[in-house]
């Protein structure tokens, strides 16, 4: 199937769903081309609600329509839904209990050479702090697939966060096999198993979102070292896989987690509470810094502050020695 | 049903649960009372039997600081009773708190952040015409509340979809937590902002007369091809010389001797209008 992008893929799910539930509807706030929802649109202008550049008065109108029965997706950069229509988001979908979906596109670091005020290394901690909100990143398309479909059967609220681009897919191996992957809400994936019948983890990398191919990578890297390492991709941030984290991370000599965010209040810092509650050990985390990011693509700005394979390889050798 | 002396019965349990749980935003709950009885009572197809309906009508009180009136109202409508209401108000663990929460029997939607309601309202309005449903949608804003920018993106957005079904109203009371409202950020040419947003304003030269925001209603329903606003005009605190148009009762609760005075004013209004 080669490369989509997840925002991609979330559409297209919805739009398979949507020629037997009318119920579905795609909610944009001047966003459906870069949310790639202009198909769905185009194909269920009934099912489709256009709010204009107003992402305050999307989240809320997606509250009213989903409290009517509608399923409700709000498609809005990032930057924007997790920050502008952040209360919104927290009164009329959290408190309120309203089966809104807010899908967060272009997430991250994803508009790159935009600047601060196009990126969301904010919105795991934001969104993960408010009660009754899920936070989900999907790592490749494939997972996001199986994760729109999941959530289409639930009428609970959840952010789940995007990026821009079509990446490299995690769990090609499934699909080129043609089967399905072992997926299961809210149970974190393993894509790399560090302890096998010949050798034991020496290390678990636990990563989210577009971290979680990088980190595979490295794991790739480090075995051609004799360095073992366990890759937990933890696409639901919320609510938090800690059996997982506490059944690989407690025979490890070291946790290293690695996530597109700021360094505080992320996937990182939860990892931190269920490892130094649970199986207490060195844990480090890689993320971005606390500071603007600096200007390039997300590939350039990814390497500058080494958050790619050698990058993670680097650390989780520094954190075994 | 006399709903005139019926604003002033259920301004006196709304005193009382003031009273009762110690807090409350009684300036507001007065000057509301009346528009929530004329929607209750008359206009609004609501009840404890068919509130699982999808062809109820719909509220939202966004102005959601004025709990105590909506609740008073609410438990006279049946959907709880007003000696668990008034036993529980603002008391550890209580469902009824300071603000409205769905939690609750009767209520649709959590509020207390301001502008919230009105595009809510949107999202249930443009509900009702996609599924050709006759519902109609209604909320209540406070007139300082019409500061927060999100009530004019609702409003922008209740015209662009034609959401006839749709009748906001502002609780025009003149009145907020610093003072006038025409001193803190002013809006008197409210009419013709909500005009230019393409909305049908009908302004209410009492808001707190039953029979005049009965006929607004009534014209605000015949109206086809956009949303409409009440601009009621009321009064703060209303019901009792102690408290009208008084800014420092936006949130207050009476002394026993104010509470003496304010029970036989309206108690005085009630019985003059049964």
């Amino acid at each position: 199937m080669g490369k989509i992008a997840n925002k991609q893929m979330i559409c297209e799910v919805l739009m398979e769903a949507a020629k037997e539930d009318k119920s579905i509807v795609a909610l944009c706030s001047d966003s459906r081309g870069s949310g790639s929802f202009t198909p769905f649109g185009d194909t269920y202008p009934e099912q489709f609600v256009e709010t204009g550049i107003a992402e305050q008065n999307l989240v809320s109108i997606s509250a009213g329509l989903a409290k009517c029965g509608k399923k409700a997706y709000a498609v809005s950069p990032a930057c924007f839904l997790s920050t502008r229509s952040y209360e919104q988001c927290k009164v009329d979908v959290a408190y309120s209990n309203t089966n809104v979906k807010l899908i967060g596109i272009s997430g991250g670091i994803s508009y790159g050479a935009l600047g601060m005020s196009h990126h969301s290394a904010q919105d795991i901690a934001a969104m993960s702090a408010v009660p009754n909100m899920r936070v989900y990143l999907p790592s490749d398309h494939i997972q996001t697939k199986k994760l729109t479909e999941e959530l289409l059967k639930d009428e609970k609220p959840a952010y789940i966060r995007v990026g821009r681009n079509a990446v490299d897919p995690v769990y090609d191996s499934y699909e080129a096999e043609g089967k399905e992957i072992p997926f299961t809400l809210d149970k974190a994936m393993i894509p790399v198993e560090g302890t096998t019948e010949e050798h034991t983890a020496d290390a678990v990398v636990i990563a989210c979102g577009e971290m979680v191919k990088p980190a595979k990578d490295a794991a790739e890297l480090l075995e051609k070292e004799g360095i073992y390492v366990t890759v937990i991709d933890m696409y639901c941030v919320k609510p938090f896989d800690k059996e997982t984290v506490i059944k690989e991370c407690g025979p490890v000599k070291a946790v290293v987690t690695v996530e597109e965010h700021a360094p505080f209040g992320g996937m990182g810092s939860m990892a931190a509470q269920v490892v130094g509650e649970f199986c207490p050990k060195k844990i480090v985390n890689m993320a971005l810094p606390d500071a603007p990011v600096i200007t390039g693509t997300s590939k350039e700005v990814f390497d500058y502050y080494g958050l790619n394979a050698e990058g993670i390889a680097k650390k989780v050798k520094e954190s075994i020695l | 049903m006399n709903l005139k002396a019926l604003s002033y019965k259920l301004r006196q349990d709304t005193v009382d649960l003031i009273r009762a749980g110690k807090a409350g935003h009684i300036g507001g709950d007065m000057s509301v009372m009346d528009i929530l009885v004329e929607l209750y009572f008359s206009q609004m197809n609501i009840g404890p039997a068919n509130m699982d309906s999808p062809d109820r009508d719909l509220f939202v009180m966004s102005k959601g600081h004025s709990v105590e009136a909506y609740y008073s109202v609410l438990a006279e409508k049946g959907f709880f009773s007003k000696e668990q209401l008034h036993a529980e108000f603002s008391k550890f663990g209580s469902r009824f708190i300071g603000h409205p929460n769905n939690k609750l029997p009767g209520i649709e939607m959590n509020s207390g952040s301001l502008g919230h309601g009105l595009p809510v309202c949107v999202g249930m309005a443009k509900a009702g015409k996609m599924d050709n449903r006759n519902y109609r949608v209604y909320t209540v804003m406070g007139d300082g509340e019409l500061a927060e920018g999100s009530v004019w993106e609702g409003a922008m957005a209740a015209s662009h979809y034609k959401l006839d079904n749709l009748c906001a109203v502002v609780d025009r009371n003149r009145l907020q937590i610093s003072g006038g409202t025409e001193e803190v950020m002013a809006h008197d040419d409210l009419h013709e902002r909500f005009k230019s947003f393409g909305w049908n304003v009908i302004d209410v030269a009492d808001g707190n007369e039953i029979d005049q925001l009965h006929a607004a209603f009534e014209e605000a329903e015949n109206v086809k091809g956009k949303p409409s606003v009440l601009i009621a005009n009321t009064v703060k605190g209303k019901g009792s010389s102690v408290m009208e148009n008084k800014a420092n009762w936006h949130h207050k609760v009476p002394t026993d001797e104010e509470y003496t005075q304010i029970m036989k004013d309206l108690r005085t209004r009630e019985e003059a209008l049964s």
